[in-house]
C-alpha cells in the first residue's frame, strides 16, 4: 500500500507499504531516515521515540497504515521543529493533527513552518558534531552534548524526542519530573546521571532564553 | 494482509461484519508487538484511528463513558477525580510513550490477566459497551473475561465505550513489579469505597487465569463494616479486620509460577496490598489525611 504523511514538515509518500510495517521501518528503510533507532521492537526501549501529530510516541508500535494523513517528527527535525517552536509559539509542527489541538496551535503557524522547507540534515551540514558548533542544533541537542550524555549514541535520538517533549510541556521539571519522563527510554551505557544533567541544563538554558 | 481504514464507526462495524477475523489496532502497543515478532500475522488489520469518538470521554451523573481508546495520558490527566483508582492504574501502565497511545479498549481487549486496567474496572464497577451491526450491549466487566487472553466478545463486535461507576468514595491501585516503568505486573490489586451502598469492591491483577474480584473478602468486610458501625463512626479500622481482609484477598488469589514470580510470592503480596489498601482508603475516607496521596504513585 502507499502511505502518505507529513515528515518534519515535508509531504512524503512511501511506496509498497507492507500493511503490517511498522513507521519506524518506513522512516528507516523506505525513506532514508535512520535516526529513530531500531532496537527493541517492542516499545520497551524508546529509541524509536518520534512525535506523531505532536505527541511522543513509540514509531515501532504505530502501523504505518494508521499514519496516512498525520504529522511526524523525528530526530532529523528536532532542530528545526524547535526552532520553529521558538519563533512561532508552542508546538509549532502540531497543527495538522487531533492530538497537539489543544495546545492552541494556529494553523498558520503550522503552514508557515512547513513553506519554510525544513528538513535540516545534520549529517549534511559542515559543522562539528563533537561540539555542535557550526551545527544548528535543539536547546535540547546542544545540551547532550555540553553535559557529554552521549556514548554509543544509540539511545540519543528516543531520548531528544522525549527530553525536548518533556522540556515544551513543563520548563521547570523537577528529577522526578525528568526520571518519570524518560522512564520509557533505556540507555545502557551512561548510568543516566549525564541524561540527567543535560535535561537540567537545557531546562536552566530555556529559562535564561525567556 | 489488508489494512481496514474506516473513517467512521458505522464503517468500522460493518468491516468487522465483513471480515470477522480482522483484528482491530488502535494504540497498536500489544498488537504491533505481536506482528514486529512474527507471533502473528493477522489476515486484516483494523484500523481504529480514525474514528474520533473512541478517543472520547464523557463524565455524566454516576458514570464516566470511556470511548475504548482514550490514552492513558488522558486518564491520567483528565479523570483522577471521577475514576482514581483508574487513573492511578494509568499511570503503572509501561512509559508515557506507550500511555500516549494505549488506552483501556485495549487492554480489555487483549485480556490479559495482566492487564493494568483490570483490578481497577472490576473495583470501581463497569460495564463494557460493545456493539455490532446486530446492535449494542452492556456487557457487565465480572462477565466480561472469560479465560486467559479471553473475553466475551463475539467475532463481529468491537468494544466502544467502557462505563465506569464515577467514584463515590476513596479508591487504591497497587502494582508488585520489579521496577516503576515499563514491567508486566508480577500481580496488582485495586480496592473501591463505595460509601453510598456501604460496599467495597475489589480486583486482583496477574494472578489468576483472568482478572478477578476477591469475593470473599468483599463479603467478609461488607459485613464487618456494618456491623461495626464503621461507616457511620467513621472509626478505626481494627488491625484484626484489615489482617482477615488481606488473607481473604490471598486467598482469592489462583496464581502461578512463571519468570515474573513464585505463586506463593503473588499470593502473599496481594494479601499485603489489600490490607494496606484497607488502610489508605479507610484513612481517606475518615478524612484524616493519614491516607496514600493519589498523586504520582506509579
Amino acid at each position: 500500500m502507499r502511505v502518505n504523511f507529513t515528515v518534519n514538515g515535508r509531504q512524503q509518500e512511501a511506496d509498497d507499504v507492507w500493511e503490517g510495517e511498522s513507521l519506524l521501518y518506513v522512516l528507516r528503510e523506505r525513506l532514508g531516515l535512520p535516526g529513530s533507532k531500531n532496537a527493541c521492537e517492542q516499545g520497551e526501549c524508546g529509541s524509536c521515540t518520534v512525535r506523531l501529530d505532536g505527541v511522543p510516541v513509540c514509531s515501532c508500535l504505530v502501523a504505518a497504515g494508521q499514519v496516512e494523513g498525520r504529522d511526524v517528527v523525528t530526530v532529523e527535525g528536532l532542530a528545526e521543529f524547535s526552532k520553529q517552536r521558538e519563533e512561532h509559539g508552542h508546538g509549532g509542527a502540531c497543527g495538522t493533527g487531533g492530538g497537539c489541538g489543544s495546545k492552541g496551535v494556529s494553523l498558520d503557524a503550522a503552514k508557515q513552518w512547513q513553506a519554510h522547507g525544513p528538513n535540516s540534515e545534520l549529517r549534511s551540514r559542515a559543522g562539528d558534531s563533537q561540539t555542535g558548533e557550526g551545527v544548528e542544533l535543539s536547546n535540547i541537542q546542544q545540551a547532550f552534548i555540553d553535559a557529554g550524555a552521549v556514548q554509543c549514541g544509540f539511545c540519543t535520538p528516543g531520548l531528544l524526542i522525549q527530553a525536548d517533549a518533556l522540556l515544551e510541556e513543563n520548563s521547570s521539571p523537577s528529577d522526578q519530573d525528568i526520571r518519570e519522563a524518560l522512564s520509557g527510554n533505556l540507555c545502557r551505557c551512561t548510568g543516566y546521571e549525564k541524561i540527567l544533567d543535560a535535561v537540567r541544563l537545557a531546562a536552566a538554558r530555556q529559562s535564561e532564553a525567556v | 494482509m489488508d489494512f481496514l481504514r474506516p473513517a467512521s464507526w458505522e464503517e468500522a462495524l460493518a468491516a468487522k461484519a465483513e471480515y470477522p477475523s480482522a483484528v482491530p489496532i488502535a494504540g497498536g502497543t500489544d498488537v504491533m508487538v505481536e506482528i514486529n515478532f512474527d507471533h502473528r500475522r493477522p489476515e486484516y488489520l483494523l484500523d481504529l484511528n480514525r474514528i474520533g469518538l473512541l478517543r472520547e470521554w464523557e463524565v455524566g451523573e454516576d458514570v464516566v463513558r470511556l470511548g475504548a481508546s482514550v490514552p492513558y495520558t488522558q486518564i491520567m490527566e483528565n479523570l483522577r477525580t471521577e475514576l482514581p483508582g483508574l487513573a492511578l492504574a494509568s499511570h503503572t501502565v509501561a512509559s508515557p510513550q506507550i500511555r500516549n497511545r494505549g488506552g483501556v479498549g485495549g487492554n480489555l481487549g487483549c485480556a490479559s490477566p495482566a492487564g493494568d486496567s483490570h483490578p481497577a474496572l472490576l473495583a470501581a464497577g463497569a460495564e463494557v459497551e460493545v456493539e455490532s451491526v446486530r446492535g449494542s450491549r452492556l456487557i457487565p466487566i465480572d462477565e466480561f473475561y472469560t479465560g486467559v487472553k479471553r473475553n466475551a466478545l463475539a467475532a463481529d463486535e468491537l468494544i466502544k465505550t467502557v462505563h465506569v461507576k464515577k467514584a463515590d468514595g476513596p479508591q487504591q491501585y497497587s502494582k508488585v513489579g520489579s521496577r516503576n516503568a515499563m514491567v508486566i505486573a508480577v500481580c496488582a490489586f485495586g480496592l473501591a469505597l463505595h460509601p453510598e451502598t456501604r460496599t467495597v469492591r475489589t480486583g486482583i491483577g496477574s494472578a489468576a487465569p483472568t482478572p478477578i474480584r476477591a469475593k470473599a473478602a468483599e463479603e467478609f468486610l461488607n459485613a464487618a463494616l456494618e456491623e461495626g458501625g464503621f461507616w457511620e463512626s467513621g472509626k478505626v479500622i481494627t488491625p484484626s479486620i484489615a489482617k482477615q481482609f488481606g488473607d481473604l484477598a490471598s486467598g482469592a488469589a489462583n496464581p502461578i509460577d512463571d519468570v515474573r514470580g513464585t505463586a506463593k510470592y503473588r499470593r502473599h503480596a496481594v494479601g499485603i496490598m489489600a490490607r494496606r489498601q484497607l488502610i489508605w482508603t479507610w484513612e481517606q475516607y475518615r478524612g484524616t489525611g493519614n491516607g496514600r496521596s493519589l498523586e504520582g504513585a506509579a
